[in-house]
This record gives C-alpha cells, structure tokens and sequence, in this order.
C-alpha cells in the first residue's frame, strides 16, 4: 500500500461549503469527500445546482465571491490548501492546478493574442522562458491537432472558432505542465462533431503527460469516455462514487438509476402520413439570404397535423434561419411557406392575427424568452387576452387551465416572477405561453438543449403528452440526437443551409446514409466507456468531427 | 523645494512604518492569515491613513484666535466641516437605525443592506425635498421682503453689526439671507427636477423608439443628437439664453420657462443615447420577438415589454443627470442669465455674496455666507450620487 499514499494527489476531507444569498448562508455542499491520485480522472456529475462546479473549485481552494468553506480540509500534495498562506497557493495556482472553464471564448482576453495569454503564466512562474514557452504552445497545439499549430497562436480569441478555442485554453493549462487540471464542462457549448474532437485530444493530452483531473460535467456519456472513477453529486451530497465501468453497469442507488434510464424514453411510432393530405406547414423551395449572402438555399419539407418533424443539424447549418423564415421574421428570397394549403405572406408584419396566432415559438433559453418584468399570470395571460379577447376572470381561468396543462399548480404559480422559477419551470411557461395561442404549429428551437437530463426528458413528455392531446405539429430544432430518436417522427438533416437527407425517423437510423448524416450519428457519444476509443481506431483521428466535416466539403 | 523634500521623506517614512507595522502583526498574532497575507501596499495605506488621522486630530485642537487676536479662518473652517460630518454621520446613522425598525419588512430589510453612505444620501434628499415643500412655512420671511437694515452680518449679535431679527444677515439690499437660502431651494431644486423630468420623457421615448425601430428613424435621430452633443455644453446653453432673453423682452418668468426648454433639450441628448443602448439590448432578447410575432403594436412593445426592463439604468442616470442639470442651473444663474431675482436662487446668491469671502481672515462666520449657499448646492449633488451609487451598486448584480 505504499504505493498508494505516494501516489495520492488531492485529498478533501469532511468539505461543507456555504454560499450566501439574501442575507443568510445557505448550504452548497454537505460534507463531500475526494480523494484523487496522481495521473487519474475523475467524473464529477450531477444536475445544474447540485454542486459540481464549487466542489471542483474547492480542489483549488477557490471559491467565488460570496461562498465559503465553512468546514473541512483540502491537501493538495500535501500541501494545506485552506491554511496555506497567498505566497504558497501563487506557486500552486496555475503552476501546478490549472483550470479549463466551460466557455473559452469568454475566458480567453479577446485583447491580447492566444500565445501571449498563453506564455504568461510560465513566465510568471518562472518556469520557462517566453520564447520557450511560445515553441512549446506551438508544441501542445500540433499534439491537440489545431490547424497551423505555427501560426494559430498568433491569432485573437475571435478569430479562431469555438472548437479551436476550448483546444487552445486545454494547451494553456497544460503550459506549466500541471499535476491537476480541473475541466469544467469543457465541451457543453460544443457541438457534436466539435466536440468530439475536444474530447479526444484532451483525453489524449491528460494521458500523455499523465496528469490528473477533475471532469465536471452533466453528460453521461461523456463522462464515460473521459473518466477513470465516477462521483455523482445530488444537491451538494455525494450518492455514489465508483469506477466508471462498474458506475455505468451496475449503479446501486435510485438516483443514478434515474440518470441512467433518462434515454430510453421512446415514442410508440405512428402510421406512415397519408401523402395526399394538405400538411399543416409546406416549406416550399426557400432560398433566403442575410443581406446579399444566401444562408438558405431551395430548403423544401412538409409537416403533418400530429407529427414531429426535427431538423438536425451543427450550428450555423441553417435550423434557425429556416424557422425564422416560417415565422416571418426573415422574409424569404425565393420560395413559399404554405399553411394549411394557404400561401402566408412573408413577412409577418402583413400576417392577419390569426395567421399569427397559428405558427407559435419556443424558444432555447427560457431566460431571454420570458420578461423578466413580468409575472407568470402577465405572461400567460397576454396571448389568452390579445388572440381570444379574454378579460378579467375568464382570463384567470384559462391561465390557471393552461398552468394545469403544464403540470403547474396555479395558485403557486400565478404570481410569481420568472426569477423565482428553474431552468425546466421556465421552459414550461414557455411553452404554456405558445399554447395560450392555440395554435395548429409550435416551433421548438432547441428547447431541451439548455436543461438538465431529467429535467429535458420531464419536457419531451410533456410535449409528447400535448401533442397527442391536442394534435399539434413541431418543428423541433436540435443538434441533440438522443432527442430527436425519442420524440421525432421524422427528421431533416441540413448542412450549410441546405437539406441533405429527409424522411421518417426509422429510415433515417439505419443505414446507408449520407455521409454527412452518418458523421453526425457517429459523433454522439454513447454510454459504451470504450466508445470514443473504438470510434478512433475505425475511423483514424483524421476522420471524425470537424476535419471530417472539411473533407466532405 | 523643501517642502517637496520633506514630503517624499514622510513617504519613505511611512512605507519603512508600513513593513514595521505588518512585521509587528506577523510576530504579536503568531501568523495570522490577516497580517501574513498581506501586501506591502496595504499596510503602506493602514499607516498613511493613521498617520494622516493624528494630524487632523492635532490641527483640530490648534487655538482659534492666533496670538495678533485675529481669528485663524483655517482651523475655524476645518473644525465646523469635522463637526459637520460627524453630526450628518451620526444623522445618517440613527436614520438607518429607525428604517431598520420601522415600516415593511421589505423597507427594513432594504435599510438593513444599506450603506451608510446611502442612508445619508436618502436623509439628505429627504430633508430638501420637505424644505422645498414647505418653504413658504419654514421661512420666517418672504423671498422678496425688503428690511431696513441692509449688509446686516450673521451672527445676530447687534454688537458686532449683526440684527437678532435676521440670524443670517441680510443682503446688500435688505433681504433676509436665511429666508432667501430655504426659498432657493424651491427654486432651484424645483426647476432643476422639472428640467430632467423634461429631458427623460423626450430623450428617452425617442431613444426607446430609435432602438425599435431602428434604420431611417434611428439615423436620423443619432445624427441630430450628435450634433447637438458636439457643441459644448454650457456654451450652446448660454448663447440660447441670451437668443431667449431677447425673446423674452421683460418677461421674466418667460425667461425661465425658456431656460428650462432649453436645459431640458441639451440634456435630452445624454438621455437618448443611454436610453438608446439599454433598448437596443432588451429589443434582441426573445420576449421581444415573441411579442413582435405575437403582432403587438409600438406602444406596448415599449411601454410594457422594454420599459419595465430599462427602469433600473434610467432611475441611476435620472440621479446623476439631476445633479448636472442643478449644477447647470447654477452655473447659468451666477452667470446672470439663470434663474432672474427677484426669485432667490443658489448660484445667483454665490455670486452677490462672493465678496464676503475677503472677511475670511477677520469674521469666519461672514465669509462662510457665499459657502452656505455653495455648500446647500454641493451636498445635495453629493447626497443623489451616493444614492445613484448605491442603487446601481444593487441593480449591476455585484452584491456581495
């Protein structure tokens, strides 16, 4: 066992932290211990609140402005973090513990240029020198596969993509060469083919220089790639720490039980369409451009009356811009949009109201889609007044229907403000707002992409449930395959503006496909702990995310 | 150069005090995080402030009258602004105290995270809103009432030229100064909020409209705005008024109407652009779009939908644009073409007194005349800043 104790790294005993709000403190974490040993990975999972990120920056001995340790200890190497003195913890923090955050684009200085960013901190520790420095980053950049690993550090933060970035930031943490670098859900603003990459050049980056880490992440699957040992974390206790294998097969309490199953939920399929009926919403031939460059060209689909149509696809392939089109807000070039049989007028200034009330939106995040100003009643209630002319109690009633509707008790509801909701509560005022509409067509623009797990599925059966209910047509924008496999019908799969593969879902998750659509199926990770590791030695580094995508094109 | 000497070596002095003072905290409490963990600088700051402190203390107690019998103005002005603050601190202190104990929980627990230099801010305004008010109540004479005795001192001892009747004196043509002082700030403070009301309905509808809107209207309105804003302040204000006094011929309450407009107009440009950034990050969000798809007209895109959502920034910038407005006020009024007598006002009564100010070296009391009315203009600017700190402080999210 003397192994062991030599080998271990970060030890945290008994951690209680408190974070202050409204003048008291409030518990985040209750009593969680860690342990990390040199060279290992570990998975901290769990839902948005739950305490991941705090814990993780606790393994620092950080803390954000307003939170505190209140009881504990934190060894790091054997060092005491917590009563270190600041001259102690400079020499730790960014030498020896370095932290890659979820947003690179917000963190990187978009004044300075990436190789300066990244030499300073070997600089400042005196660990090397700038010119040193400057070849090594050159170094780590052709090892993360980055393009002109020469001549890309040279670039601002805003020239390089979001990928390219978030690679980047991990070889500035890897500048000092650090025992432990805290990964704080690195790929979570990723797409998929993006973030596949990020993925296999940081596991290959952390077992090259046999660092340890820290995974703080909500994706299962991810986490199976990248950890050796598994934690979960529910609202600031730990339910199960084991390692992944054992984690992912046999799983002993409920809760991590939940987690696992949220991906089986499946959607009985439905009947083939009868061909000849009028479909509630026809895209026709639509080329639209943002001021004289076409971002749309000649997109054509249908959708039925009772149906789930997903549109697939990475960012900036032309999802949203289609669905601004339909809405109105992007007048087409060329092109039609018919509703039921009917030609709408494009732009949706010259939409009647009941044109308007017919085509309704749900939007990504629930954060900027509801006034924050306003109360949950003000904002159910505005459709139910300006499209069916109610006032006063008739109003009320129908809000506290459609708060039923949602799964909502209304007398808790009705007056509360946005803030005072979560993130999944949120999405469901939302959508409760497009049906106050009662419309034939919702629009759903990544709902689920910014909730939680749980909190998604809990979503897609609403929608599910709504949808038999009361025969309503998605449209349902995702880059998510998992969401499109459990709720869609039949799927759209756009690149670059243009649809490169239509039809039902069954069709569409067996082969042979279009090459693109099958890149796209490959990327999604999957909750195989061998997966990323087989996928690489099928497809060779070279051919999986966006490389693949710039060989197709 | 000696004295610039001897200051560089208090500097030295206080830095060398500085690392003896962190070295006695390290050795006295055993390494405490406090004493260990701390730069150089900041105790350089804990000594410069001790040492800075004793010397206050020490000019406090300097006697009143030098040995030649006349009286030091120095030491006289510095110990009434020491009192001064010591009496508005405990002032804003009990004031904090009784809204932590009296009202709503929410208006306790508003006083509760309060600073006391908000609370000072509130009583501040507080007290010149009521003696606005009031004024025709607590003055003991009219703004215009002329008395015998002119140039009488403060002071309202007979013996030394001063009359019981008038506490403050009277001025060079009669008027009781303390009469006129509580008047003025009717007035001033009057105007000066009805002129930023003005300037926040145009600047900030037209604002909120540009950023709706946005194309043709927009342009046009930034362009039109920036010009206006090219051309120095004061300047453009005082070359209107003298435009409007000809207009005005002899009607001196058209004058101020004109002035008011004017102020009003000028300052409307700042409005605009403020209101014009705040709208356009609220018009991007999707609430907006969902009401625009929704099929909602103008008026209450802007009234219910990004209004509630601006108020926090405008209110801030009501505050300061208050105190600008007031200070241009005054500015215009001591240059004359402000506010026209006979209506008391601040600036034009800094400018009549401002000859008093060469007693300093003989009545302390006399020369503080023309800084009584400074001094109301100054506090008042100070106190609506503390506020304006403090609710952007709450409303940028930075609390705690």
């Amino acid at each position: 066992m003397q192994d062991d104790t030599s080998r271990l790294l970060v030890e945290m005993r008994g951690i209680y932290m408190e974070g202050r709000s409204d003048e008291t403190w409030t518990p985040i974490i209750k009593g969680v211990d860690l342990t990390l040993n040199k060279g290992e990975v570990l998975g901290l999972i769990g839902e948005s609140g739950a305490g991941k990120s705090t814990l993780g920056l606790a393994a620092m001995g950080f803390t954000r402005d307003g939170v505190r340790i209140s009881q504990g200890s934190v060894h790091f190497d054997g060092i005491d973090v917590l009563r270190a003195s600041a001259q102690t913890k400079r020499q730790l923090l960014g030498k020896r513990i370095a932290y890659v955050a979820q947003s690179a684009a917000a963190s990187f200085n978009p004044a300075h240029k990436i190789i300066d960013q990244h030499t300073e901190a070997p600089v400042q520790h005196g660990v090397m020198s700038r010119s040193e420095s400057a070849k090594d980053g050159m170094e780590l950049y052709r090892k993360l596969r980055l393009p002109n690993p020469e001549e890309i550090g040279f670039r601002y933060p805003h020239q390089v993509s979001g990928g390219q970035l978030q690679r980047a930031m991990t070889a500035m943490a890897m500048a000092c060469r650090p025992d432990l670098i805290i990964f704080d859900e690195p790929t979570t603003a990723l797409d998929v083919t993006t973030q596949i990459e990020v993925l296999a050049s940081i596991r290959q980056i952390v077992d090259e220089f046999d660092t340890a880490a820290i995974y703080i992440t909500h994706d299962l699957a991810v986490v199976a790639q990248m950890a050796d040992r598994i934690k979960v974390l529910l609202k600031g206790d730990e339910v199960e720490e084991a390692d992944t294998r054992t984690m992912l097969a046999h799983p002993t309490q409920d809760y991590t039980k939940s987690l696992w199953a949220v991906r089986e939920f499946q959607r009985p399929a439905k009947p083939p369409v009868n061909t000849g009926a009028t479909p509630v919403i026809s895209v026709q031939n639509v080329t639209a451009a943002y001021g004289k460059i076409d971002v749309l060209h000649d997109v054509s689909f249908d959708i039925h009356e009772g149906r789930t149509v997903a549109v697939v696809g990475e960012s900036g392939s032309g999802k949203s811009t289609t669905a601004r089109c339909i809405t109105g807000l992007l007048p087409p070039r060329i092109g039609a949009i018919e509703l039921d049989g009917a030609a709408l007028p494009l732009d949706y200034r010259k939409r009647n109201k009941d044109q308007l009330r017919q085509v309704q939106m749900i939007y990504q995040m629930a954060d900027t889609a509801l006034n924050p100003r306003k109360s949950i009643g003000e904002i159910i209630g505005r459709p139910v007044q300006f499209y069916m002319g109610l006032t006063g109690k008739q109003k009320r009633k129908r809000v506290e229907e459609l708060l039923d509707e949602i799964e909502l008790p209304a007398d808790q509801y009705f007056d509360r403000l946005p803030s005072e909701l979560s993130g999944g509560q949120k999405q469901r005022i939302g959508i409760a707002r497009a049906l106050a509409a009662e419309p034939k067509f919702i629009i759903c623009d990544e709902v689920t992409s910014a909730l939680d797990q749980l909190v998604a599925e809990g979503i897609l059966r609403l929608l599910a449930r709504l949808q038999d209910d009361l025969k309503l047509s998605y449209m349902f924008i995702t880059h998510d395959l998992a969401t499109v496999r459990s709720i869609a019908d039949e799927v759209v799969v756009m690149k670059n503006g243009e649809v490169v593969e239509q039809g039902p879902k069954r069709d569409m998750f067996k082969p042979p496909h279009h090459a693109y659509t099958d890149l796209l199926l490959s990327s999604v990770p999957e909750m195989d702990p061998d997966w990323l590791t087989n996928l690489l030695k099928e497809r060779g580094v070279d051919n999986i995310g966006d490389a693949a995508v710039e060989k197709m094109s | 150069m000696s004295g610039m000497v001897w200051f560089v070596l208090y500097l030295a002095a206080v830095a060398v005090g500085g690392w003896v003072f962190r070295f006695a905290g390290q050795t006295a409490t055993g390494n405490k995080p406090f004493f260990r963990d701390m730069p150089l600088a900041v105790a350089f700051g804990y000594v410069l402030g001790v040492t800075l402190a004793i010397l206050a203390v020490f000019y406090y107690f300097q006697p009143v009258m030098t040995e030649q019998g006349t009286p030091d103005a120095g030491v006289t002005f510095f110990r009434w602004a020491v009192q001064g603050l010591i009496i508005f601190a405990i002032a804003a202190w009990v004031f904090r105290l009784l809204g932590r104990n009296i009202g709503t929980a929410g208006s306790k627990k508003l006083f509760r995270q309060m600073p006391l230099t908000a609370s000072f801010g509130i009583l501040v305004i507080l007290i010149y809103a009521f003696v606005s008010i009031f004024a025709g109540v607590i003055a003991p004479y009219g703004q215009e009432e002329i008395f015998q005795q002119v140039n009488a001192l403060p002071g309202g001892n007979a013996a030394t030229g001063g009359n019981p009747d008038h506490i403050l004196g009277t001025d060079q043509i009669g008027r009781d100064l303390l009469s006129r002082l509580i008047y003025g700030a009717q007035n001033t403070v009057g105007i000066a909020f009805a002129t930023t009301l003005i300037a926040f309905f145009l600047g900030g509808s037209l604002g909120f409209l540009a950023a709706t809107l946005q194309g043709v209207l927009d342009q046009v309105l930034s362009r039109a705005v920036d010009v206006l804003m090219a051309i120095p302040s004061l300047i453009f204000a005082l070359l209107l008024m003298t435009i409007a006094s000809a207009w005005a011929g002899s009607e001196k309450w058209l004058l101020t109407v004109y002035m008011v407009l004017i102020i009003a107009v000028i300052d409307s440009t700042r409005v605009f652009r403020l209101a014009r950034a705040v709208g356009m990050n609220i018009v991007v969000m999707d609430y907006i779009e969902a009401a625009k798809l929704r099929g909602e007209g103008l008026g209450y895109l802007i009234f219910k939908e990004i209004l509630p959502n601006a108020t926090a920034p405008l209110l801030a910038e009501f505050g300061l644009r208050f105190c600008f407005v007031f200070l241009t006020i005054a500015s215009l009024s001591f240059l004359g073409v402000g506010i026209q007598p006979p209506l008391a006002d601040w600036g034009t009564m800094v400018r009549d007194l401002s000859q008093f100010i060469n007693f300093a070296a003989f009545s302390p009391l006399t020369a503080a005349l023309p800084l009584m009315a400074a001094g109301a203009i100054a506090l008042l600017t100070v106190a609506v800043n503390f506020v304006v700190d403090w609710m952007l402080y709450r409303s940028s999210g930075l609390k705690e």
